[in-house]
């Protein structure tokens, strides 16, 4: 296996430009860009004109991933973004970066040009990222299910914790979340914790998702749930849990923080204080866009509804429960788990199925989503405080 | 798997869950026990594994996913007309709560 080597001493699976817009008023321009560029050069950005902290730092985790060579902001120039710390912090990490402000380039015109030009150099400083040996414990893969069913919690999942355990064993960075579908689980979970800090900590977490949903009015629980069968929260929960495996927990982080040493992680993705932005996360691709700022490389995706998106900067592999959604959007999906509730195969065979996919697309192997060209992005505001002394692991 | 169309995930549980279609009408033989499906039965819902009292915990996977909110005989469908989460209320699209 082998790695984009950046500065800091990660390594990347892909080698990708990012054109990214600081607020709407900027998008046309971006997107514009970079739909003339070619496919390595994908499209991020953040819609909203107030500052937000969290939306900073993960605009800099995204920036500054190991996939990523170089990046062109895209600004307007009066919105709140702090496009300044952005592109410094960009460049500490030896990145190529350019930044174009809408204001005063001339326009939407002459801002498309000199973005295609600058994106032209930035694949040209691309092509000199040194391409050195990569272990799979360099890896840090994410998991998130979206569209579940009553088939999700006994295929899809339980195979993804079972790849999870090998990479665990393999000393890989494994990262599990929403603790908002995890409400029911939490005593289970807790038990897991390598601290009974930690385990402390989890249980928390949980109880504040469970406040911040009920006070929403729902939980993460979509109407297509209840059609698959699934009833009620804690129900899915339990199914979604089974994609964290059976390994020890090792610390609990917040979108954007990068875990320091091999081991399984629990994202905490439910917003701190007073709900004041809305939903913590609005849909399946916000969550994929926290795993990738807290460094996945690549992101496995349960479903047995059915969903068919990917991502931008990380690869998205797909992992299909219901054999009857398998058959109608097989295009879509990288593996049929469908296969376990059929009886023709084990979760531990599935498990190994995408344990294997996962270090062939490691090593440049395109998913379906990729292939179709599904580069999803959605970032939005929240609130976050700091981690405790007691979230990140201390040892082994 | 206890037959071809249903599957027991724990043995402490009072759930089946259907991993192949079970059409209204048919019948089907639940750990020796004769049964005759009342509404149609699709992939990923689940059946009483026996008789489920009132206000009785839900178990799936060995844990509870909830109460009963009325009497369930062996064999019915176990969804939203008949439990509830004991966390947070489930919701539905309006137009397609199907049950």
């Amino acid at each position: 296996m082998k790695g984009y080597l950046r500065a800091d001493g990660r390594k990347g699976i892909r080698n990708i430009i990012l054109v990214t817009y600081l607020v709407e008023c900027a998008h046309h321009v971006a997107r514009a860009i970079v739909t003339d560029s070619s496919d390595n050069v994908q499209l991020i950005g953040f819609p909203g004109c107030y500052p937000n902290e969290y939306s900073l730092n993960i605009m800099e985790g995204l920036c500054t991933h190991p996939n990523v060579a170089g990046v062109l902001i895209v600004s307007l120039g009066c919105e709140g973004f702090n496009r300044e710390q952005l592109a410094n912090t960009i460049q500490a990490s030896a990145r190529a970066v350019d930044t174009l402000v809408i204001q005063k380039s001339g326009g939407t015109r002459k801002t498309i040009a000199a973005g295609l030009s600058s994106v032209n150099e930035l694949l040209i400083s691309a092509e000199k990222a040194e391409l050195v040996p990569m272990d799979i414990s360099e890896l840090v893969v994410g998991t998130i299910c979206g569209g579940s069913d009553g088939t999700s919690g006994i295929g899809a999942n339980p195979a993804v914790g079972h790849c999870f355990d090998q990479l665990v064993e393999d000393d890989a960075i494994c990262i599990f979340e929403e603790t908002g579908e995890l409400i029911g689980c939490e005593q289970i979970m807790a038990e897991r914790a390598i601290t009974p800090e930690l385990g402390e900590e989890i249980m928390k977490s949980v109880e504040k998702a469970e406040q911040y949903y009920t006070k929403m009015g729902y939980g993460s629980f979509a109407p297509g749930n209840a059609e698959g069968g699934l009833t009620t929260q804690e129900e899915k929960s339990m199914g979604a849990y089974a994609k964290s495996g059976s390994s020890k927990i090792h610390g609990l982080i917040k979108p954007g923080d990068i875990p320091n040493q091999g081991g399984l992680y629990l994202m905490d993705v439910v917003p701190d204080g007073e709900p004041m932005f809305g939903f913590p996360n609005i849909v399946d691709n916000a969550e994929i866009v926290e795993m990738i700022a807290s460094g996945c490389h690549l992101t496995l995706f349960t479903t047995g509804r059915g969903s068919v998106v990917g991502s931008a900067i990380s690869p998205v592999i797909k992992v299909c429960a219901n054999p009857e959604t398998y058959d109608n959007l097989s295009d879509d999906m990288d593996i049929n788990a469908g296969k376990i509730i059929k009886g023709e195969a084990t979760v531990a065979q599935v498990g190994d199925e995408i344990y294997q996919l996962v270090k062939q697309v490691a090593q440049g192997q395109q998913t379906k989503s990729e292939e179709l060209g599904h580069q999803e992005f959605v970032l939005t505001y929240k609130k976050f405080e700091a981690i405790g002394p007691s979230c990140l692991p201390t040892a082994r | 798997m206890i037959n071809k169309h249903f599957v027991l995930l724990h043995k402490a549980d009072n759930t089946f869950v259907c991993c192949k279609q079970l059409l209204a009408g048919s019948s089907t033989t639940l750990e020796d026990v004769d049964v005759t499906m009342t509404v149609d039965i699709t992939v990923g819902h689940k059946i009483a594994r026996q008789a489920i009292t009132e206000g009785e915990k839900v178990i799936k996977y060995g844990v509870s996913i909830g109460s009963a909110t009325k009497d369930i005989a062996f064999g019915e469908h176990i969804h939203m007309h008949n439990m509830k989460s004991d966390y947070i209320a489930s919701h539905t699209r309006q137009s397609r709560t199907g049950e």
